[in-house]
């Protein structure tokens, strides 16, 4: 099999390089008028924990990643796979190895050349213990061959299953085969990094100065906790065809001064606060935007020994699914275009249409009297009232969910629900030590399959807080990695967790921000808003 | 006075080792920890982290390597957090931030406060009290959490005149919402403490026998009162000044500044460890030095006073 990159890519590519979008005025392809001044100003809500690509683990610090190194693959504005340093791909019937070309013309930031080897360097980095990367973990999800002994200390970081065939030519075993493997190589833990640089200066190779980078950008200035500072690449293979020529990231914590900032026309991009998005969607339609993301906010039952007993009742647990009435939430509480969500997976999921779940598609009346069946069958009512507590971290937006979901249980069902607030770290803790009855939970794809997220519905999953196991998601699951189509067991599984309810989907996320009008370029069709500031541009106003 | 000076430093040693003990311990036993995360790590993962920063180690030998490190290297360990820094950058990085705009802001709440404080004494029960009065009141209940983004309304949206934040290595542009912030009601407390305190000693016993014997007001005042009325003042700044150039969490907050007030709330947070000790080192360090330093004042103040 082989996969080439769609060619609309390549002719993007083509008539880009006809256009010298630096030197000119307008932009090539939209024939906008460009803005002399070439700055984006971007707000961070905290200081992000590392900026090296095999450290990496906040969205703020992938962001930035993302600018300064580039993987194999990237996105283009709706999430398809383009070129990155490497031009195609090729996979073998039964899935398990991939191959891929580089490009001989992609180079470091001090003008050497990128090649095979570094890959194989910035993988074997990330599995390694001695490094101790937090999402060392990735490499195992992508299943790379022999990614989990080598974390584990039992092999050595050189027989991770990826080969370099010759200096542009890289090979990647996997211990599965994974049809969706070259959509994780988009991820910053899979970014080359400059072995010398990182020899020369240890820990500290990522500060300006010493950093060594194959992005379209270099970092300029970092001062921790105030601002981050990149300038154009001159060095990156596609340097003539981006138009930012610096993008600055401030530091800055609260939502209500940024957006006081952004008026005051210090950013060009900033959130938009919890609840704020009608208002000033009616004052400034151009710049207030919102759009799916691939995220899910959902509550989880404590399935476990550790859990109560009535919730083990499965009557109970979808009594309390379908009394919540989902739209009181994205339409009153958030109103930021979120969406009510039935199933877990969300419906921005590229190749997989959720399917309409029953209790999705009756009215909110329909379902609350569904859950008081459900619910006196089960032998709970106003007579004999279920008590349980439901837990959350202090957040103003998890506590009003909180208090509402609280009161519809109470209202509809008779449920006594006491709310449990807890610091964020305390709250982890006590989750994942199975110390709570229901608690809020989140979770964002980590790539753009319906897998990220149906995978921790298994009994294995590390990441099912719910404990929740049943043998047939398990092996549809397990039958799905193989498939060519696995769509028809994706929409069994939604259907048993929507029958089961271990958990219960609230609301898809909505990335909602505002964007000065005068930028272009923003990937509003990229659900999980990986987005390149090469992309980007200013327009004169 | 200098043995006094001596002994008070030595007890500093065994204060801040207690100081460094209490805090790892509470720490140690605070739920959660630097790695929890919202998507847990595998339990090897998290092994291969703990055993790079010697957090698998028993209580007892996490503190004893840590006191170690500083006490032979001066070195206060890695942040777990920020993994490409160490704690002694993180200080030396927001220390100089916090210490400039705290110290400006320490000298412009005090030339300020006490001004006020004494104009409103000698002039009691004038218009010239009240108003000093009531500004006092409204500066106080006019916390720093209100006032910052008021400011930022004003001088940034409104007025375009200053920067909405940011430090820019301490351009004076950049300095001056910080200040006003932070300044504001500790500018008020010490009013009012110099204001009553002013009061009671132009009422006492020896500033009436000067007046008697018919001395200048204006002597009185700079002569005989000012030191004695200067003696809760003082005792009020010292905490006071290691308060403000230690930085306040809010200025940090509102002003991306930088400074180190805001790393230690967000250390307490992330349960980064070593950078929480460490910022606490330095804040007990400094409320030590800055007591005795009031202690001698106390001396020089009033004469009655033997070490």
């Amino acid at each position: 099999m082989n996969s080439r990159i769609a060619p609309t890519a390549a002719l993007a590519c083509a008539v880009l390089f006809a256009g010298h979008a630096a030197d000119s005025q307008i932009h090539p392809m939209t024939g906008e008028k460009l803005a002399e001044n070439q700055t984006f100003v971007y707000r961070l809500l905290d200081e992000p924990s590392s900026i090296d690509p095999q450290i990496v683990e906040d969205v703020s610090g992938s962001d930035i990643v993302r600018d300064l190194f580039e993987g194999l693959l990237n996105q283009d504005a709706s999430g398809n796979l383009v070129p990155g340093v490497a031009t195609h791909w090729e996979v073998n019937a039964s899935k398990d190895r991939y191959t891929f070309f580089l490009r001989d013309n992609a180079k470091w930031s001090n003008g050497e050349p990128v090649v095979a080897g570094d890959f194989v360097f910035a993988w074997r980095r990330a599995v390694d213990p001695e490094t101790a990367s937090p999402y060392a973990w990735f490499m195992e999800l992508m299943s790379i061959e022999n990614a989990h002994a080598i974390i584990k200390g039992e092999m050595p970081p050189e027989s991770l299953g990826i080969l370099a065939l010759d200096e542009f030519t890289l090979e990647v075993r996997l211990s599965l085969p994974l049809p969706y493997f070259a959509q994780m190589v988009t991820h910053a833990t899979t970014f080359p990094v400059p072995a010398k640089i990182i020899a020369a200066h240890g820990d500290q190779w990522t500060r300006p100065g010493n950093i060594v980078s194959n992005g379209a950008f270099v970092l300029r200035e970092h001062v921790p906790g105030e601002r981050s500072v990149r300038v154009r690449n001159r060095h990156y293979w596609d340097a003539r065809n981006s138009i930012i020529e610096r993008v600055e990231a401030l530091v800055i914590n609260d939502d209500s001064l940024a957006l006081t900032r952004y008026f005051a026309g210090e950013l060009d991009r900033t959130a938009v606060p919890a609840g704020q998005f009608p208002k000033l969607k009616t004052e400034y339609p151009d710049e207030a935007i919102s759009f799916p993301r691939l995220c899910t906010y959902y509550y989880i039952i404590n399935m476990s020994e550790k859990g109560p007993l009535p919730l083990k009742d499965a009557r109970v647990r979808q009594a309390l699914s379908l009394a919540i009435d989902r739209s009181i939430i994205t339409k009153s509480i958030l109103a930021g275009g979120q969406t009510d969500a039935y199933s877990f997976t969300p419906g921005a999921t590229a190749g997989f249409e959720p399917p309409l779940l029953a209790s999705g598609l009756m009215s909110q009346a329909e379902r609350d009297r569904i859950a008081r069946d459900l619910f006196a069958e089960a032998g709970f009512g106003d007579e004999n009232p279920l008590e349980f507590e439901l837990s959350y971290n202090t957040s103003e937006g998890h506590r009003k969910i909180a208090v509402a979901i609280g009161q519809m249980w109470k209202q509809k069902l008779g449920v006594k629900t006491a709310l449990r607030n807890m610091e964020w770290k305390t709250f982890l803790e006590s989750r994942s030590n199975l110390d709570f009855d229901v608690a809020r939970s989140g979770w964002c794809g980590d790539y753009n399959e319906a897998s990220t997220f149906l995978d921790l519905m298994t009994t294995e999953s590390g990441y099912n807080d719910s404990r929740y196991s049943n043998e047939e998601v398990d092996r549809l699951m397990a039958e799905a990695k193989l498939l060519d189509d696995p769509t028809a067991n994706y929409t069994r599984v939604e259907e048993i967790i929507s029958t089961d309810a271990p958990i219960i989907p609230i609301y898809h996320y909505a990335g909602v921000f505002m964007l000065g009008s005068d930028v272009g370029g923003w990937p509003i069709g990229n659900v999980e808003q990986t987005w390149y500031s090469k992309d980007l541009y200013k327009i004169a106003e | 006075m200098l043995a006094y000076a001596a002994r008070r430093t030595l007890l500093a040693a065994p204060t801040l080792l207690v100081l460094i003990v209490l805090c790892y311990v509470l720490m140690y036993f605070s739920p959660g920890g630097p790695f929890t995360a919202e998507r847990p790590l595998p339990p090897q993962v998290l092994a291969n982290i703990e055993a790079k920063y010697g957090l698998d180690k028993p209580l007892h030998a996490q503190i004893w390597d840590y006191v170690v490190a500083i006490v032979t290297r001066f070195d206060f360990g890695p942040s777990f957090v920020y993994k490409d820094r160490s704690v002694n950058e993180i200080i030396a990085q927001g220390f100089p931030v916090t210490l400039t705009y705290g110290s400006i802001s320490f000298v412009a709440a005090t030339l300020v406060g006490v001004s006020l404080g004494v104009l409103a004494a000698v002039r009691h029960n004038t218009l010239l009290d009240f108003i000093a009065v009531g500004a006092t009141f409204s500066a106080q209940a006019l916390p720093n959490f209100v006032m910052a983004p008021i400011l930022v309304i004003v001088f940034t949206w409104q007025l375009g005149w200053l920067p909405g934040g940011g430090w820019s290595g301490g351009k004076w542009e950049y300095i001056v919402m910080p200040v006003i912030a932070l300044s504001t009601s500790f500018m008020a407390s010490i009013a009012r403490i110099t204001r009553s305190s002013m009061l009671e000693v132009l009422n006492s016993g020896f500033i009436r026998t000067a007046r008697a014997r018919g001395i200048s007001p204006a002597a009185i005042l700079w002569r005989h009162a000012m030191k004695p009325a200067m003696l809760p003042v003082v005792s009020y700044l010292g905490p006071v000044f290691v308060a403000m150039i230690t930085g306040s969490v809010l200025v940090d907050l509102y002003f991306s500044t930088g400074g180190i007030g805001l790393s230690y709330v967000n250390a307490a947070l992330n349960r980064d460890y070593a950078v929480m000790l460490g910022v606490t080192i330095l804040y007990g360090s400094l409320t030590i030095a800055f007591n005795l330093l009031v202690d001698l004042l106390y001396a020089w103040l009033d004469p009655r006073i033997r070490y």
